[in-house]
Order: C-alpha cells, then structure tokens, then sequence
C-alpha cells in the first residue's frame, strides 16, 4: 500500500468518527442546534476532504472546470449553502471511501500481474577462465558458458553443455509438471532450475532472450485498447459536460420559475456528484488487465485488449495442421523404390542419401526429419545449385547430376515417368511423401509422418461446443490422403489440402467474406510460414510458443505451451472478460442515468446521488476484480 | 520517433485519459498513449523537438496531475 493511501485512509477514518458523531448528535438529540451541527459535520468534511477542495482550487487556476476535486467540491460546498450539512459530510466521506478502495483494487491488481510477470533473472553465473563469476546477465555474449544451479532461474536462453536437470516452465507456460531435459537440450530463460547444476552455452543475448520477449510483450499487452474502453474514454468525454450543464440549468431555470430556488439547487448539486465518470472509466481497464492476467497465468499470452474482445467473438476457426495440431515433430517412416529390381544400383540408402543431400540447406522440418534419419556428415562440396521451389520441392545439383526431391506435383510438373507409382502411392500412403528423382528417372518416395498431439481431438471437440464457433477450418500443405485421415482423426470437417503458402492467404481472405459481420475469424498457426495469414487473420494465434521468435513477434495471441485446447480456453476467458466489461457499462451508466432522471423531479435525494456514484463505483470494481480470478478449469486429457 | 515514460502514482483512470489528450495537443507530438493499469505513456514525436515536447508533456502532466511524477524509461 503506497504511502499516500496510507494517509487518505488514515485521514478518512478520522473524518468517518467526526461525522459518525455528527450522525449521532442529530439523531439523539431533541433540539438540534444547528451551529453545533454544522460544527461537526464541516469539522469532519474538512479533515477528509481538505485535499479535495486543495487539488480543486489548484485545478480552477489552471481552467480545468470539469475536473472531478472541481465538481466534488462544488457539490459538497454548495449543499453546506443550502444547510444540508450531513449530506455535504457524506459525499466527501463516500467519494473518499470510493476513492481508497478503487486506489486498492488498481494496485493490487497491478501487484497480481508484476508478481505473475516475476521471471525476469537478476544474475547469471559465466564461467570465464574456468571459474564462475556472477554477472547481469545483459553482460553475457553468445557462445560464452553460463552455470545454473538449482533453485536459480535459467538467465538467457541456451543449450545443455554439462549435466541434466528438470526445469519448471510454470511461469512461461502455466505448466505445472516439471520439464526433464539433458546434455544438448535447449533451456528457456525465465524457467527456473529445479534439481541439477548444468553447464550450458548461450545462445542468444539477453534482449533477444525469450524472458526478454514475454516481459517486453506483457509491459505493452494491455496498450491495445478494447473498443469497449475506447467507447467508454469518448462517452466520459461528453457525460461530464453535459451533466453539468444540465445542472447549471437546473439550479437557475426552475428557480425562477417557480420561485423556490432551495429545491432546485438541492437537486442540481445532486447532479454534480453524479457527474463524476470515474466508476465506469476504471472498471473497464481494470477487467481487462485482469482478463488479460488470468489468460497469462495459463501460459496464454494475448497483446491486447482489443485481442481478448475479438476472441469473445470468434466465429470461425482456422488452423494450420503442422506443428498446430500436429507436434510438427516429423520421421521418416518408409522407404519405398520405384524398382523392386535387386541389381538396380539404387538401395534405400542411396535413395535416403540423395534427399539428404537435396534437403540440407532447408529448415523445413520434413527435410530436418529426412536430415536426421541420415545421420551422417553433408559434405557440401557434393552439392551446389539448389532451388527451393514453395509448394513443390527442391532440385540441386549432386555430383553433376540433377536431384529432384518433392511431392507428386514437381514429378507431374517436370514431367517424369513413375510408372504408376504417384497413384499408387496416393492412395496407400498417410504421411507426408518425398519423391526422388535424379537426371530426370523416378527413383522411388520417402514417407514422413508426423504425430498428432494429446489434446488435439479435445481441443476441436471444445471449439465446436463454444457457441460463437461456427465453423473449423483445417489448412495444410500435405496431400489430401495426410488431411483427411488427420481431419477424421480429429473430427474436423472442414478442410483444406495441398495449399501453398500464398494459397492459406486466398483462403482466409475467402472465409473472411464468409463471416458474419460481428464475428472474428481466428487463425491458429505455429508462426513458420504464416506470418502473412497470422496478420491477415482478425485474431492470429501462435502456437510453438517458447523460444519461437517468429510466433511471439507475429501472432496477436500466444499459446506458450503448445496446447491446443488452450484455444477454447482463452476464447472462455474472453468471453467472461468481455461480459464483466460489459455489465460493468451496463449497470454504471444505467444507474447514473436512472438517479438523475429521479434527482431532477426531486424524489431521488443527495444520499441516493452518493450511492449513484460512490456505490456503483465500489460494485464495479468488485465485479471487474473476478476477471483476475477466473478460475483454472481441468482440462480433461 | 517513439518515447517510453512512466507515469508513477497515476490512480485515476479518468485523469489517464485526460492525460492522454491533453499531451496528444502538444506541438510536435504525432500520438500518445497513456495505459491506465501499467501506467506507461508512449509517445510518438518529430526527431528534431523531441528534447521540447518532452519538457513540455512533463510541464502539462504536472499541471493537469500534481501527484504523477513522470519517470523517463
């Protein structure tokens, strides 16, 4: 608690027994003495709000009418004027209470999220000259070797040189069991170590480090405005001034119509305290900054406001199948020739040889996978001219001779003989296939397959139950054999094979004509490739969360964990959010409006005008507290 | 050019969205940004008055809210 709540608080409360004795006196007492009365109440008015009407005269210098210590103020000095003493005690006493507990609620939400964010490390131990020195870790430069110990936090993100340990991902995913990794595995900055001392090298600087990214991401998340905040921002714009005026009108008009200028002045200062915007403008913030920390507790990362709206909204879904709903973690699981001839030259080994080969300058992970099951050095002497051709393959030059690896369109486009086997294999094979070929002969085809994740099929299962969701899409480069047998697997019904990059794009611009005109469309992608279609999409989700640079720069939303179920997740955290932002509104500006309609025709009194303002205030900011809370929901694996 | 500030001890989200404006009419300024809930304030500024408009914004600041202090990031 900062030290200047400390002091309205301390100064409220005194004030409160000052007024409490004020209460009392004319409650008790027979025959109110109205100068001990007006003693009392102004004695306990002016040790609250002494501060008020200070920033208020302070305020009128500087030509700010509007200003709430203004308007405060002249409510609270007017209703003196007309002797309504308890009342004028009253408002600065609530309006203060109000004022402490919204001060309260700000920080400790403020708190909740600074503390969720604490995985930035203090200190990293580089070993130089074979001893361990304790650095900060934006000292440490690529290549040098960091030690962790247990306990500590994983200061930059590095490789395994020495040891094994288990990690806790926790603050970064939201994942509570704890990571086994060994010698020549990858360690996330910001993870902390559990059991062992490791040795490893680091691989980016500390800016580039994924702590950095995820703390620079969460400082600047909920700077994306919600329309819902944007709208309630220009509504307090105008609602202050016109109620004002409307008060001004009231106090003067009527009075010397009717002559009785006591009631109406009555009722205008009741106007004034309920002019004060305050209630609806920090509620609205401060759901969706809690929304936006309870989505971050679960490893969802979203960048803004604005984001969390849309999601409550989602309408259709696309996702990537590769490395979405797939692990993208590919195998070679097949090796088959185009001649099953014995004295052919050619052997699975020479076949595997020659994808390798044409494969090694791709990061794709199917060449990655064909790389692997290689397992031997690439002597890049051997190879020289390769062209990646997107959407087909790749060809190069092996030994002078020309090495064609892709799918079935690049043997169709250059126009080579398979005997049948494109077909064939089309029809048997479910894994994503490389067909070789070298000096223009069809050689034979590797399967690669990938492995769907866990939580996949529930992830689906949860999208369609949200009743926003009308529709799932699946994309995916693979052969239609690769995307239908992986949709059914899912329970997917839409889906989209053999697409290129480019034609992702064309198909998300075709869906977004086919939504509704409130509806979102979301596009879940591990951010490889999909840059284009993350932005293009209402909401681009990344999945491949840590460490990926391209997913946390890209995407609007990250999935940490590479959980797809977190999807529907985030979409219920959404919603909640958006539906606590929008009673707040609701309920806030109904209210204001109903008192003063009931203030000008004289049945509303002063203390209801309080409740309108102080009361719906304290109201909002409770119900805008529980979207911090939002429960965790077991998601059923 | 973009320029990081934070706003310590802004409490009232009203005055963060006065804040906001008011800056915003600063010589100079293309936008601003001030977050209620992070307290943060982004500004976007010409190069070359950038030294001015940041004395500037911490003058107004202080008028419109004598309790922020305005801390350079």
């Amino acid at each position: 608690m900062s030290n200047k709540l400390k002091k309205r608080i301390k100064r409220t409360t005194v004030g409160a027994m000052v007024f409490a004795a004020g209460m009392l006196y004319i409650l008790l007492s027979h025959d109110v003495d109205n100068n001990t009365e007006l003693i009392l109440f102004l004695g306990a008015y002016l040790i609250m709000g002494e501060d008020i009407i200070r920033t208020a005269a302070k305020n009128i210098g500087h030509g700010q009418l509007f200003d709430e210590n203004f308007l405060m103020s002249v409510a609270t000095i007017g209703a003196f004027f007309v002797g309504s003493y308890p009342e004028a005690a009253a408002v600065m006493l609530f309006y203060q209470i109000g004022e402490c507990f919204q001060s309260y609620a700000v920080n400790k939400s403020r708190k909740s999220i600074s503390d969720l964010m604490d995985i930035r490390p203090d200190h990293a131990n580089v070993i130089r000259d074979g001893i361990p020195v304790q650095v900060s870790p934006e000292e440490v430069k690529i290549g040098e070797i960091i030690q962790v110990k247990p306990g500590e936090k994983v200061p930059l993100d590095a490789v395994i040189t020495k040891g094994s340990t288990s990690l806790n991902t926790m603050a970064l995913t939201g994942e509570s069991i704890p990571l086994d990794i060994q010698e020549g595995g990858q360690i996330i900055s910001g993870c902390v170590n559990l059991t062992g001392v490791i040795e490893a090298q680091v691989q980016r600087e500390f800016g580039e480090s994924t702590v950095s990214k995820i703390l620079n991401l969460m400082e600047t998340s909920s700077s994306k405005k919600a329309n819902v905040e944007n709208f309630i921002t220009r509504f307090s714009r105008y609602y202050t001034p016109i109620v004002v005026f409307a008060a001004l009108f009231l106090a003067v008009i009527p009075s010397i119509l009717t002559g009785k200028p006591d009631v109406w002045i009555y009722r205008a200062l009741s106007f004034l305290v309920i002019s004060c915007p305050c209630a609806f403008v920090v509620s609205v913030p401060l759901t969706f900054f809690g929304g936006i920390g309870a989505a971050g507790r679960e490893g969802i990362l979203v960048k803004g406001g604005n984001y969390l709206e849309a999601l409550a909204h989602a309408e259709i879904v696309v996702m990537d199948k590769t490395g979405t709903l797939t692990q993208g973690v590919f195998s070679v699981t097949k090796i088959k020739l185009a001649s099953q001839d014995l004295s052919s030259d050619m052997t699975s080994e020479k076949l595997l040889e020659l994808a390798a080969y044409a494969e090694s300058q791709s990061s794709h992970p199917i060449s990655l996978s064909i790389l692997k099951a290689f397992h031997q050095e690439i002597d890049s002497s051997r190879i020289s001219d390769i062209h990646e051709l997107a959407g087909f393959g790749v060809s190069a030059l092996l030994d002078g001779k020309e090495v064609l690896a892709g799918n079935d369109k690049l043997i169709r486009e250059k126009q080579i003989a398979d005997h049948g086997m494109l077909e064939r294999c089309g029809k048997e094979e479910s894994g994503t296939v490389v067909h070789i070929a070298i000096d223009g002969n069809y050689c034979g085809y590797l399967v690669i397959s990938d492995t769907v994740r866990a939580d996949s099929a529930a992830a689906v299962k949860e999208l369609y139950q949200q009743q926003s969701v009308k529709k799932i899409v699946m994309l995916t480069g693979d052969g239609k054999a690769v995307a239908e047998h992986i949709a059914a697997e899912l329970g997917i019904k839409d889906f989209y094979a053999g697409l290129l990059p480019e034609d992702k794009v064309n198909q998300v611009e075709r869906l977004l004509q086919e939504k509704t005109k409130k509806g979102k469309l979301l596009f879940v992608g591990d951010g490889i490739n999909d840059a284009p279609v993350l932005a293009r999409a209402d909401v681009g989700i990344a999945m491949g969360g840590i460490g990926s640079d391209a997913a946390i720069e890209a995407a609007d939303v990250v999935i940490m964990d590479d959980q797809p179920s977190k999807i529907s997740r985030a979409i219920d955290i959404a919603k909640k959010t958006v539906m606590i932002a929008g009673e707040n509104t609701a309920f806030a500006i109904a209210v204001k409006l109903v008192v003063l309609c009931l203030a000008a025709v004289g049945i509303a009194t002063m203390w209801a005008a309080i409740f309108a303002d102080v009361g719906v205030t304290f109201l909002a900011v409770l119900n805008a507290m529980r979207a911090l809370h939002l429960q965790k929901k077991k998601i059923p694996v | 050019m973009k320029k990081k500030y934070i706003l310590e001890d802004l409490d009232c989200a009203n005055c963060a969205a006065k804040i906001e404006r008011e800056v915003a009419k600063i010589e100079g300024v293309i936008s601003s940004k001030v977050t209620f809930m992070t307290q943060a304030m982004e500004l976007e500024v010409e190069e070359e008055k950038a030294g001015e408009i940041e004395k500037a914004a911490i003058k107004l600041i202080s008028k419109l809210e004598p309790d922020v202090t305005v801390i350079k990031k």
